[in-house]
């Protein structure tokens, strides 16, 4: 059987939009495979009106099966036991951090091969193929599975697209692992600091690690003002989860995606995980003290040097142009 | 409590790297210890530091005889001694059969937690930690930033795609460190020439009791190939600050020039 299962990742009545693209990929290689691509959802009591929304991007059939969600554990032993129950030979996640989790607990249970950070699914020689960019994304290698394959896309790399069509809904029961017993989710998606909004700023002052300390923030803050109105101040994960910044301003994989007229790295090493949240800014600018930092190979404009120097200097010609 | 750390060995940063001609990553430059790692080391002694009852650290690593060399840079990070699995069967190993083989060196050890890195500089899969994690049927969690051990409850959080999580698990277990868990100090003379003299246990394929046909090519179920150049997007223009007025002028020119300013 030449079906693909992609699994679903859901909270508070959506799944999310990386999960929706990753349907919609594996239908495209699908129906090329002469197959269908299926969902899986794990969580408790997992409505119908969730299973159709991944029904609208391409799935024909979306499993549901009531376990524990928000932990790999539950999710890869009810997968495994789907693949092996229905002999699918592909596995697709969207990504996230579950979706690492949860494909790579399963191709090792299931006997497969794993690609994670997937650009792109496509078909060769009647078999499933994933792309995925290596190096710092300088070059695209394609991994070909001799039976069983998993993928885990990259963030934002699989298009939504809505077929309007709708899905066969089925439970399935799946036992738990001893391990899954020995995880307790205490507290899910804990916000941390302000709720600031970064999605809708025209240009978007981002601090990382290089700023130093939390109170350097004010030399990102200066230059954002200097910019005037459409300006914000954003912040890579290295500096939120040090607590120097409100996460609601984290760009990256598992932070916000954003793609304003201008973004400006300060001491942003540009690691792939912060690119999948801005690759689609139409200017880069980048001040970072290392040449062989990342962000040059994606930079429009970079330079090499202190942003202590450079940012506050930038910040009075910006004001002084502007009059 | 036992605690192992996976410990790798990488290309060095700064070593562009490539593929070579038998269709893997070229791994004839510099090598160092992968950055990610010491982040896992540094969590262990942390433990150790902060009262818990760490009878041992030991790091274990899987690759060429090169690799002795940062698995001692390890070593002298605080770990009591080390294991090194090499063998030529291992070569063209994928993620799975990586993460079999460190299962069975650590069902050797039967350690209470294992600890790893967040993610290998050129494989770059964040996945091993989970693999590892089902093959010993123990939970795996990764991008753990903070960790505290009571008993043998672990209480752990982490930044995960809707925000911040704060986990339980019980013991044993495989806990991927986040890169922001820490600080990894930079070990010093002492430890780093103390580091010789300690134990490492030197391991092939047969010795450590693992099945050749579950790693290397053989046992790898993923074949990468076909490599081709992504996309090409034009590069950008990159300037050295040499004089700081200079350098602000050039990037005012550059913002006018599209009109951001
Ligand atoms: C599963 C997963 C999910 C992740 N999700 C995200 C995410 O959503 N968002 C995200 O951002 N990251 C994410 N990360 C983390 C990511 O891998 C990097 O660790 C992080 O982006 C690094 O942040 P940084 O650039 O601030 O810090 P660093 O990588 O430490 O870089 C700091 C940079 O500052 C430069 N610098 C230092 N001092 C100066 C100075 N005075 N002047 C100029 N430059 C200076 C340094 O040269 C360096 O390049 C994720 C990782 C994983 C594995
Ligand atoms: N060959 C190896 N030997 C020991 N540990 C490894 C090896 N490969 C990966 N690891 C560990 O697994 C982590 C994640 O690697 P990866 O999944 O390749 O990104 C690394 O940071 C190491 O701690």
């Amino acid at each position: 059987m030449a079906n693909i299962l992609v699994y679903g990742l859901a909270h508070e009545g959506t799944v999310n939009k990386n999960s929706r693209g990753a349907v919609s990929e594996a239908a495209k290689v699908a129906s090329e495979l002469g197959g269908e691509a299926h969902a899986v959802l794990v969580g408790t009591n997992v409505d119908d009106a969730l299973a159709q929304q991944l029904g609208a991007v391409g799935a024909t059939k979306v499993w549901t099966v009531n376990a524990a969600e928000g932990v790999a554990q539950t999710a890869a032993d009810a997968i495994s036991a789907l693949v092996e129950a229905q002999g699918y030979d592909y596995v697709v996640f969207g990504g996230g951090l579950l979706g690492f989790e949860i494909g790579a607990a399963v191709a090792a249970a299931i006997g497969g091969g794993i690609t994670v950070e997937a650009t792109e699914l496509a078909v060769d020689g009647g078999r499933l193929v994933a792309k995925r960019p290596i190096f710092g994304d300088t070059l695209l290698s394609t991994s070909h599975y001799k039976g069983k394959g998993v993928i885990v896309a990259r963030t934002n790399a699989f298009e939504v697209k809505e077929t309007g069509g709708s899905a066969t809904v089925e439970s399935f029961d799946a036992p738990a692992s001893a391990a899954a017993g020995q995880v307790t989710l205490k507290v899910r998606g804990e916000q941390r600091g302000a709720d600031i909004n970064i999605e809708d700023a025209q240009i978007l002052v981002t601090g990382g690690r290089g700023l130093g300390t939390a109170e350097n923030f004010s030399v990102a803050d200066g230059l954002a003002a200097a910019f005037g109105s459409g300006a914000a101040v954003g912040a890579t994960r290295a500096v939120v989860d040090a607590g120097w910044f409100p996460y609601a301003g984290q760009v990256g994989q598992t932070g916000k995606t954003v793609a304003p007229k201008l973004y400006v790295g300060l001491g942003v090493s540009g690691a792939i995980q912060h690119k999948v949240g801005m690759q689609s800014s139409e200017n880069v600018l980048a001040i970072n003290k290392d040449e062989n930092a990342p962000i040059f190979e994606f930079a429009d404009f970079g330079v090499v040097g202190d942003l202590h120097k450079i940012a506050p200097a930038l910040t009075e010609a910006i004001k002084a142009k502007k009059g | 409590m036992k605690i192992l750390v996976l410990v790798k060995e990488v290309p060095d940063a700064a070593v562009e790297k490539t593929i070579g001609a038998d269709g893997r990553i070229d791994r004839s430059g510099e090598k160092t210890l992968n950055p990610s790692d010491t982040n896992a080391l540094e969590a262990a002694v942390q433990l150790k530091e902060a009262g818990a009852d760490v009878s041992e650290i030991v790091a274990v690593t899987v690759g060429p005889d090169s690799a002795s060399r940062s698995l001692q840079g390890a070593v002298s990070r605080g770990a009591d001694r080390s294991i090194h699995l090499s063998d030529a069967g291992l070569a063209g190993s994928d993620v799975v059969a990586t993460g079999y083989a460190l299962a069975e060196l650590v069902k050797r050890e039967n350690p209470e937690l294992v600890l790893l890195g967040q993610q290998s500089d050129d494989a770059g899969c964040y996945a091993v930690g989970s693999v590892v994690g089902q093959f010993l049927g123990q939970p795996a969690l990764s991008q753990v930033s903070k960790l505290e051990l009571s008993g043998t409850t672990l209480t752990l959080e982490r930044q995960a795609e809707y925000g911040y999580d704060t986990l339980e698990v019980t013991l044993p277990a495989v806990i991927s460190v986040s890169d922001s868990a820490n600080e990894p100090r930079y070990p010093s003379l002492k430890a780093i020439m103390g580091a010789k003299k300690k134990p490492v246990e030197k391991l092939d394929l047969a010795g450590a009791g693992i099945d050749a046909g579950k790693v290397g090519t053989a046992g790898s179920g993923v074949e990468c190939k076909d490599f081709q150049a992504p996309a090409a997007k034009a590069a950008g223009t990159i300037i050295t600050d040499e004089d700081t007025a200079a350098t602000v002028e050039q990037i005012v020119a550059w913002l006018d020039s599209r009109k951001l300013v």
